[in-house]
């Protein structure tokens, strides 16, 4: 059986803006990927769903604000628990200057308006890492 | 120590991170994946496992979440697989059964993990009944198997849990039609959920109507749930105990368990000895076969028949 790409897409609960996320749900579908969908309240639950999940991929959607503090305690938290084989990819609406700053944390790319859902699903590809068997 | 050991022995030691790699193994068919899940096999048999079946909307997702929080009441560790389809031409799939169980992550005595059924007929993943056996290994005390929305004939839950609950729905009257020639015959515990919706009552009746035809006793119970507000969760729960303390006072569970081992080890002998009947033809023989298939000539029980000789043959010979 073939290894399947499988991504966690998490958006806020509180944030209703979930058109983005769950249009991107289909296309990765239909790229091949199992895509787990879900919604967060706080970083924690996202570490500890992709634990339990043993995803490739974190997308997190953010579309109200106050996502800086949500991709700084989740990477802190992924490099805590020693986690270094999950990319972690945004979107939403997420400012240019503050992409900046998630780069330098180590989320790569930010998906926001105007981006295809093809160029998402080609970043993953190249990007998603080798996962070790333990 | 290799790292084959490593991963068996933290799963032993209840590390859920090890469980969910090794639970990945098996999805992918990796190397090292069977050898490692019949090192964990002697570890395994002490949980209770829960099937939960039933159409699609019924609202499974929640009455399992519903289901887990009364057992962790109880103080049980419980893991719960969720499966979803995966689309039949792309191969993706979308896992939002999580969605209806946000009050279960962050605790630690509860592992949910969501499986694609990877083109696997039956309402399961293929990996599902191995994956039960690696959260047993890990000490979960319950196992709650949610199978994907099922129609007629998705029944393999039957062959992998202790208990099967169906879950149906109000309104869904052609749904127990199409229900009664397999689905039903795997409910252990039936549950009408949504009961504040109208025509609940009528549903229940019609259940219990068919239920009293089949002859069983006991005759399984049809109890009415409004899972999203918790309401008859704990009935359900405690039917469910009930049920097994019953068939386990009998040996009839005991008995259950070694049918399903029965039976997957035979559905393995199907498919190994598939796989090595197509390994062992070489081209020309699949050509000639296929020719003979495009020609009328042969009907395919006759192919079928010329193929597993040649397997005979090749084994003779070593």
């Amino acid at each position: 059986m073939a290894n399947r790409i499988k991504v966690l897409l998490t958006k806020p609960t509180h944030d209703a803006h979930d058109r983005g996320a769950r249009y991107l749900a289909r296309k990765f579908r239909d790229a091949g990927f199992e895509v787990v969908f879900t919604n967060f309240l706080v970083a924690e639950e996202i570490i500890a769903t992709a634990l339990q999940e043993d995803v490739d991929v974190i997308g997190v959607s953010s579309s109200a604000g106050g996502h800086m503090p949500v991709f700084e305690e989740l990477m802190s938290g992924l490099a805590a628990a020693s986690v270094d084989d999950v990319l972690v990819i945004g979107g939403g609406i997420i400012p240019d200057v503050d992409a900046r700053v998630l780069a330098g944390l180590g989320v790569p790319a930010v998906f926001g308006p105007g981006a295809s859902a093809e160029s998402a699903v080609e970043f993953i590809k190249e990007h998603v890492r080798q996962r070790s068997a333990v | 120590m290799t790292e084959d050991d490593d991963l068996v022995s933290r799963v032993l030691a209840r590390d859920q991170r090890a469980g969910a790699r090794m639970i990945t193994l098996i999805e992918n068919d990796a190397p090292g994946a069977a050898s490692r899940l019949a090192e964990l096999f002697p570890h395994t048999g002490r949980a209770a496992v829960i099937g939960v079946t039933g159409p699609p909307g019924a609202g499974k997702s929640t009455l399992v979440e519903g289901m887990v929080r009364a057992w962790r009441d109880r103080g049980r560790t419980v893991g719960v697989l969720a499966v979803d389809p995966s689309s039949p031409f792309t191969g993706g799939a979308i896992l939002g059964d999580r969605i209806r169980m946000a009050s279960l992550t962050g605790d630690p005595g509860v592992y949910v993990r969501s499986m694609a059924s990877r083109a696997h007929l039956g309402g399961l993943a293929e990996a599902t009944p191995a994956a039960v056996r690696v959260l047993d290994a890990m000490g979960m005390d319950v196992i709650v198997v949610e199978t994907v929305g099922v129609g007629q004939s998705e029944i393999a839950i039957a062959g992998t849990a202790d208990c099967t609950v169906l879950v149906t729905m109000p309104g869904a009257g052609d749904g127990i039609q199409a229900m009664k020639a397999g689905v039903l015959e795997i409910g252990d515990v039936f549950v009408v959920n949504k009961a504040d919706r109208e025509g609940a009552l009528r549903t229940r009746r019609e259940l219990n109507a068919m239920l009293r035809m089949q002859d069983r006793t006991p005759r399984p119970v049809v109890l009415l749930t409004k899972a999203d507000m918790g309401d008859g969760v704990e009935q359900v729960v405690r039917q469910v105990e009930e049920f097994l303390d019953t068939r386990r006072g009998s040996g009839q569970l005991q008995k259950r368990r070694l049918r399903h081992l029965e039976r997957e080890a035979l559905e393995l002998i199907g498919a190994q000895a598939r796989r090595r009947t197509l390994a062992t033809l070489d081209q020309a023989t699949i050509d000639e076969l296929s020719e003979a298939l495009w020609e009328r000539r042969q009907d395919p029980a006759t192919v079928a028949a010329r193929a597993l000789a040649a397997l005979q043959w090749a084994d003779n010979d070593c």
